[in-house]
């Protein structure tokens, strides 16, 4: 024995007689995680989380949090002698004064937004690949939480510096609010300790910014990685995976090592990003007075589809009984967002709901396999996308020598028009791949080899695949709509007839494929 | 199943191919200088940060090439940080590809669901604790429970209360009274009618005590837009027309949509624009919404001029101005 296995000996016998834990670590080291970049997602997400912290800390130390008025005196020329509050003069002294400070800074920023767009491309991929499916949707509906938190968090931390442009984001999230009937105006008031902009929101949102949500954060992401440990990874379908293993490399050393690895290259990556491109330069922005405003004011992007919405929502305001209920206000902000985000979360139960299918999946679709719902994504994502160019609609107008109405009514219509076309292109394609996939199998591929047979004909021959790609493309199960019948054994109508009816058509159309290729047509192939 | 084909034993893991690096000791030793190059590069850039933070001036600005003129020390900083982060990584993970054991291995799943036994048991367990707190049966605890945790809930939702005032008429009011002076904002300078040519802009706020302290509370409510068109150019009811002064006419700079300063003012078509959410206002019509997202016209102020003949509000706003709420009344 070596001294330093002698050393380790020691100190693990130190934890162990203690702890007991070396069952566990044992078993947990060669925990075995499956391989996919798509599966680095998720992790780009934790990555930047901890960049997040880690870099808000630092700003931190210097930001100063209130809406106190102060005169700046900084090494920022054009502000100097300008009135202004003590956060935005102290997001200057950040940027100009302590060494390194625009750069953490810039890192911040540059990190929510690669935070926010992992979160989006992972949640997408696990949309796509049906891994939210039983018994994983205790996590969805988590990373759902996760992105919702995301939003607010980012709206606040953006919101912090009280530059022209951050404060007149918050005077739009105040009229979201005081549009909500009855209670709204006295919850503004409450949360801006007064008319706005009041003296409170800034201080307020700095608590909940790096205090609160934080620790909710870390909260639900230590729960929501637990439980992808301890209900082990999904895997893609291949050779030798089945729904009752995991094929991949154990924790130690492997996937330790490149995991670990990963995230100094997400930092790195982070971290050049910043040194080269510049983020929210507040100091061009000015001090935040609400008698003005800059041309062009955007949110961050992942606030922007919902800044498209408000946008292109119709001049609706009800006045009755003396009291004024925002339409505009309402529907874009609150009810079509709190719609998306409740049926998001509930996805997993309405497809199991619409599929009747209730066992456990470890096994990943290929997104072509479910032509529905890789549709329903699609249209999805058709229309977050045509309500976030409607968010740049001013952008666009005066970047391609455009009319703000027309981008205005494009979007206006496009926003029911686009997504209903976006579902239909994309089941149709998602059935074409399923064709090719079951040519492939039935007459494997091109090899642009022409053959001349006796009599003059010519053929191409095609070679046939490897069992491998075989195996993939035909390890999906056929989809197959469920049976209920309106009336039961006894020929009495069921109750519950509509809700009956609602799920066979949603089933039928859920389980429309190609149908899969079967023993018997491989045989006569093969006599070919 | 007939139709399900299974053309390869599904639990049988493939072998994997050797890497050049299991066979080859040449390559074998190349990938280990590789990593240790990689491990240099990110000392070299720990080195750069440090030399940057130290020796490098706050206000040195160099150029380059597409990016334009960059501050020295930030740009070294940042570089630096890129490099001895992004190094180690990569590293890492060159070595976990290249020199660690490649072979995959195989973890087994369970049922996540518990054995009925087990099911049962807890049932059981549950049952018992309940039972043992009685709740059934002691009828005064369970009403008294009830009472005190209903009453436990009001004090967080009160000591809540004293986060700001109550809104009274703050929503509904703004500084501007009966002969309030419209000065020019910035500069607090009283206007005479003259002084606005046609087809002039200018913002203005009331006259008030002290104007070099204005809470941004009242910024946020009492800013006005004058603008001075000609008087046949005005498509205006009676009463809206004599609002006007001299083919001058006032209207709150605060979007009636959400509260954006309504700044855009497009002098051929005479609209006001909202950058925020694109609400369209005609001037002549009396800032009417001609396209978005408002539901209302800008409140017009009415306005005269006094015996000294600078420009005054001749009455308050008659509706409030700004984002609607529920105690607005509209009508």
């Amino acid at each position: 024995m070596t001294s330093v296995e002698k050393r380790i000996g020691t100190a693990a016998n130190f934890v162990d007689e203690r702890l007991g834990a070396a069952g566990w670590v044992k078993k947990s080291l060669n925990k075995v995680f499956p391989d996919h970049w798509s599966f680095m997602l998720g992790e780009v997400c934790m990555y930047s989380f901890i960049i997040l912290l880690l870099s808000g800390t630092f700003l931190t130390f210097w930001f100063d949090p209130s809406q106190r008025d102060v005169i700046y005196n900084g090494a920022y020329e054009p502000l100097k002698g300008l009135k202004m509050s003590a956060a935005y003069a102290s997001t200057l002294d950040i940027s100009f004064e302590v060494r390194g400070g625009l750069l953490m800074r810039q890192i911040h920023h540059w990190a929510a937004n690669i935070f926010m767009a992992a979160i989006v491309a992972h949640l997408l991929r696990v949309f796509f690949t049906g891994a939210f499916r039983k018994p994983r949707e205790f996590n969805w509906i988590l990373g759902i939480l996760l992105l919702t938190l995301g939003l607010v968090e980012g709206l606040f931390g953006y919101s912090l510096p009280d530059d022209l442009l951050s404060g007149t984001g918050l005077r739009i999230t105040s009229a979201i609010i005081q549009a909500v009937p009855v209670v709204g105006t006295y919850i503004t008031f409450f949360l801006f300790g007064g008319a706005f902009p009041g003296v409170g929101f800034i201080p307020r949102i700095f608590t909940l910014h790096i205090l609160i949500i934080p620790g909710i954060f870390l909260a639900v992401i230590t729960i929501h990685v637990m439980l992808v440990w301890y209900q082990k990874h999904t895997q893609f379908p291949g050779v030798g995976r089945t729904e009752t293993n995991v094929v991949g490399h154990p924790i130690l050393p492997v996937y330790m090592a490149k995991a670990g690895g990963f995230f100094f290259v997400v930092f790195g990556v982070t971290a050049f990003i910043s040194a080269v491109a510049s983020i929210n330069p507040i100091w061009l922005y000015g001090p935040y007075t609400p008698g003005q405003i800059s041309a062009g004011s955007q949110p961050d992007w992942y606030m922007g589809w919902l800044d498209g919405l408000v946008r292109m929502a119709p001049p609706l305001e009800t006045h009755a009984f003396g009291h004024t209920i925002s339409w505009n206000i309402l529907i874009p902000a609150i009810i079509v967002p709190g719609i998306i985000f409740t049926s998001m979360a509930l996805y997993p139960f309405i497809e199991s709901w619409i599929t009747g299918d209730k066992r456990e999946h470890h096994l990943l679709d290929r997104p072509r396999n479910v032509p529905n719902r890789t549709a329903l994504g699609v249209m999805s994502i058709t229309f977050v996308l045509v309500a976030l160019i409607n968010g740049g609609n001013d952008i666009l107008a005066t970047n391609f020598d455009l009319s703000i109405n027309q981008i205005m009514w494009f979007s206006r219509i496009g926003i029911f028009v686009l997504p209903p076309l976006a579902f239909i292109i994309t089941k149709r394609l998602c059935l074409s791949l399923q064709r090719a996939d079951r040519e492939l199998l039935l007459h494997g591929t091109e090899t642009g080899r022409l053959l001349r047979l006796p009599h003059g004909e010519f053929v191409e021959v095609h070679a046939p695949i490897s069992p491998e790609k075989a195996f993939i493309l035909q390890s999906h199960e056929q989809l197959v709509p469920l049976e209920i019948e309106d009336v039961d054994g006894r020929g009495v109508r069921r109750p519950g007839a509509l809700k009956n009816k609602l799920q066979r058509r949603l089933s039928k159309a859920h389980a429309v494929s190609v149908p899969k290729v079967s023993e018997q047509e491989l045989k006569e192939i093969e006599h070919h | 199943m007939s139709n399900e084909l299974t053309p390869i034993d599904s639990s049988v893991v493939p072998q994997h191919a050797p890497r050049a690096t299991d066979t080859n000791p040449v390559s074998e030793k190349r990938a280990e200088q590789q990593v240790a190059i990689l491990f240099t590069l990110s000392g070299i850039g720990s080195v750069l940060l440090i030399y940057s933070y130290i020796f490098v001036a706050k206000d040195v600005f160099i150029f380059i090439p597409v990016m334009g003129n960059q501050n020295a020390q930030q740009l070294g900083i940042g570089l630096g940080m890129a490099m001895s982060l992004f190094f180690i990584g990569i590293a890492a993970i060159h070595w976990a590809k290249t020199l660690m054991p490649d072979k995959e291995i195989v973890n087994h799943r369970h049922e996540f669901r518990s054995s009925d036994e087990d099911r049962a048991e807890l049932v059981h367990t549950v049952k018992e604790g309940v039972k043992g707190v009685q709740l059934g049966r002691r009828k005064l605890i369970k009403r008294s429970l009830g009472a005190a945790v209903g009453l436990f809930a009001l004090p967080p939702v009160l000591l809540l209360r004293d986060l700001g005032p109550l809104p009274k008429k703050q929503l509904e009011t703004t500084n501007w009274k009966t002969g309030t002076r419209l000065l020019t904002d910035p500069g607090n300078r009283p206007i005479l009618a003259s002084d606005l040519e046609v087809g002039a802009v200018v913002q203005v706020l009331p006259a008030v005590e002290h104007e070099d302290e204005r809470p941004l509370s009242d910024i946020a409510k009492d800013p006005v837009l004058l603008i001075r068109l000609r008087p046949e150019d005005f498509q205006l009811t009676p009463e809206k027309l004599a609002m006007t002064h001299e083919g001058i006419i006032a209207f709150s700079k605060i979007c009636s949509h959400m509260g954006c300063a309504v700044a855009l003012y497009e002098q051929q078509t005479k609209h006001l624009l909202c950058p925020c959410h694109q609400s369209t206002f005609d001037v002549t019509r009396g800032a009417k919404v001609i396209f978005g997202p408002a539901a209302r016209p800008l409140p017009q102020l009415d306005i005269t001029v006094d015996s000294q003949g600078y420009l005054v509000a001749r009455a308050p706003f008659n509706e409030p101005v700004g984002p609607s709420f529920w105690e607005r009344n509209s009508q």
